[in-house]
């Protein structure tokens, strides 16, 4: 790979080329396989497994049982019940009075995720398109920029932009529309860099064939550039979708009440170890339950996401 | 006064709704809200591209490269570089409260105040300590991740069931940083003052006969406990993208080494590793800027307590819980200025890769 790599190429997931694999499989002598290699590789691939498991199984936990015993000693008796999913998710999630049952959070999290993934992808494409194939001057100063916002921590516009969007403002902050806006400002140095890693590899006969039938920007962009970089689109929309509904931080700066989604409380309840910690895992399993979805099926796509994306260097 | 145990759960939740009637219909329309945005988006983008294509004569190119990129400088303009800033200059500032002269009203003023706000970063213990503990992270979460995922991506390189085993190690980058956080925090690093343990490790090291440790409260060990949260996160990250580039070092050059007697340590360290070094390099980077923005997981599993809190969750409660903005602000440009480094590297390489092409 290194900076040869094709950014986004359908060859870039570490799965592909299955037949050149067998090759090097067939020919390659024992890499590091030994015993001790084996044993560490099965070690971490436990370490990273059983703590997820050991999560679904303490969100089994009855609650009159969850501060005194673990998961295998009330599995042992046969306590475990899925009551506890469904008492977060339709009935309350902590204390009665002040928290109101996880459903909400779990909508919120889909309204605050679907138009936050939608916005960035389609202005990111067409500056994408702009500065892979449109000559005009200061493209290259603009695209640096772009990318080195990359890295700038999204903590140094928090305060500044919570009161652009604020009240005396733009009066968004705390709806939905400003926590939209505030994902998709904080996505665009990322997708328009892995969509212009992919977008310039279009080859330019197309668009030189297309140019010289007359075909203006906004024709190009329609015809040619959407459909053909549509597997870059997934790949980020994969990526954005994860970030977002997985994400804390933006939601807590720019979100209220009416829209915070499942990871805000989830981090609440998590801190205060009083007598409704038993339902703090059954809602964190909640929230990973889509995600997980997504990765598992469309972890292809992500991969290939990653690799584009990581060609930095 | 910085005390940084906030009663975050304070904050939480709306009065009591339940799943009746209003519940419903306000989830309605929060679902028609965004369906209605994304129509209207599209709409509008679509028309405005069209739009431009109806310009005839010359200008028409521009005014359609306007249209492209417009949307992103605006955004990225307004939304991210004059706050970044804004938040600059509010970090050199403080906003005190004073009676107007003529009215005698208080009301806010920002004061010019130098590099007060910085003095007291430096000065004041808790947030010396959170710059110290994020200078932790920087260092150990790039260094651990990597090192696990290079190895894991070595040993298991054209293994049976490669696949398999790499998605189980890739799966937390599924995982929010909250949940990792709750997975670990309260299951694995659990620990029970009386009784029984139920935390998993250490139910596992009381039946081996040690005593019982309290994770997450022995400061400094408690700082490396929640590193080792985000290591478990970032890991899988960098075994897919080093293992993509473990599969592109030309088999022959193994096979050359391996006649020549090199052993596979040998191989590793001369060939391997050499090989993949601009990746390395990538997936030290990315983790390192990623260690340096995550607050989830503090927030969620110490709020900072026992000496564990790192500048992005000081930062977010100085500016959003406390109210005291230009010392978050000053927090904040702390954290820029950790990355400018790395900035320079990425724009200085990309610039090559550009020379390249």
């Amino acid at each position: 790979m290194s900076v040869t790599m094709p950014p986004a190429g359908p060859e870039a997931t570490p799965d592909a080329a299955p037949t050149r694999k067998k090759n090097r499989a067939g020919q390659a002598k024992e890499n590091l396989t030994s015993p001790w290699a084996t044993a560490a590789a099965i070690i971490i691939a436990m370490l990273w497994t059983i703590p997820t498991v050991a999560l679904f199984m303490t969100a089994l936990i009855p609650g009159d049982r969850y501060r005194t015993d673990a998961w295998w000693t009330v599995m042992a008796d046969g306590d475990l019940t899925f009551s506890n999913f469904n008492h977060v998710l339709f009935e309350a999630f902590g204390d009665n009075s002040t928290a109101p049952p996880l459903l909400g959070n779990v909508m919120n999290s889909i309204v605050v995720t679907v138009p936050s993934v939608v916005f960035p992808l389609v202005l990111g494409l067409m500056a994408a398109y702009a500065f892979a194939w449109i000559p005009f001057k200061g493209s290259n100063f603009l695209f640096v920029m772009i990318f080195a916002l990359q890295v700038v921590p999204l903590q140094l516009a928090l305060i500044p932009l919570l009161k652009l969007l604020g009240p005396e403002n733009l009066g968004v902050a705390g709806q939905f529309p400003g926590v939209w806006i505030a994902h998709t400002i904080f996505a665009m140095p990322l997708a328009v860099f892995l969509l212009h890693n992919f977008v310039s590899q279009i080859p330019s006969d197309i668009l030189e064939a297309a140019r010289v039938d007359g075909a203006s920007h906004t024709q190009t962009f329609f015809k040619i550039i959407i459909p053909l970089s549509l597997p870059a689109v997934a790949s980020l929309a994969i990526f954005q979708f994860l970030w977002v509904w997985n994400d804390l931080l933006v939601s807590a700066v720019f979100g209220g009440n009416k829209t915070y989604p499942l990871t805000y409380p989830i981090s609440n309840l998590a801190g205060d170890y009083g007598q409704y910690a038993y339902l703090v895992p059954p809602a964190a399993f909640i929230s990973m339950i889509i995600p997980l979805i997504v990765f598992f099926s469309l972890q292809r796509y992500f991969v290939r996401g990653l690799l584009a994306g990581s060609t930095k260097g | 006064m910085t005390s940084t145990e906030v009663p975050l759960s304070l904050s939480r939740g709306l009065p009591m709704a339940g799943l009746d009637g209003e519940f419903w219909s306000t989830q309605g329309s929060n679902v028609s809200l965004a369906a209605i945005a994304i129509v209207a988006f599209l709409v509008v983008v679509a028309a405005v591209m069209f739009g431009a294509d109806l310009v005839r004569g010359v200008i028409r190119d521009k005014v359609q490269l306007m249209v492209l990129i417009a949307p992103v400088l605006l955004l990225l303009g307004i939304g991210l570089i004059w706050p970044a800033l804004s938040t600059v200059w509010l970090s050199f500032n403080q906003v005190v409260q004073e009676p107007d002269p003529a009215t005698g009203i208080y009301t806010s003023v920002t004061q010019f105040v130098g590099l007060e706000n910085y003095r007291f970063a430096f000065t004041d213990s808790t947030t010396l300590r959170s710059v110290i503990n994020t200078m932790v992270w920087m260092v150990l979460v790039p260094g651990l991740s990597t090192s696990i995922g290079l190895a894991y991506a070595v040993f298991i390189d054209r293994a049976k069931g490669e696949k398999v085993l790499k998605s189980l190690v890739f799966m937390p980058m599924a995982i929010s940083f909250v949940g990792a956080s709750v997975i670990w925090g309260s299951i694995m690093y659990d620990y029970n003052q009386v009784g029984s343990q139920t935390g998993m490790l250490n139910a596992l090291i009381t039946k081996m006969g040690f005593p019982a440790f309290n994770f997450l409260n022995e400061a400094p060990w408690n700082t490396l406990f929640l590193i080792l949260i985000l290591v478990w996160i970032q890991t899988g990250f960098a075994m897919v993208i080093i293992s993509a580039a473990i599969k592109g070092v030309p088999v022959e050059m193994n096979e050359a080494a391996s006649l020549d007697g090199a052993n596979a340590w040998q191989r590793f360290w001369s060939i391997t590793v050499p090989s993949i070094r601009a990746t390395l390099v990538v997936v030290l980077t990315t983790i390192t800027i990623a260690s340096l923005k995550v607050y989830d997981i503090v927030r969620t599993v110490t709020q900072g307590r026992n000496q564990t809190d790192i500048v992005a969750n000081k930062m977010y409660v100085l500016s959003f819980v406390e109210g005291r903005e230009s010392l978050g602000a000053a927090l904040a440009v702390i954290l820029f200025v950790f990355v400018i480094p790395i900035v320079i590297y990425n724009v200085r390489s990309l610039n090559k890769v550009k020379e390249t092409r």
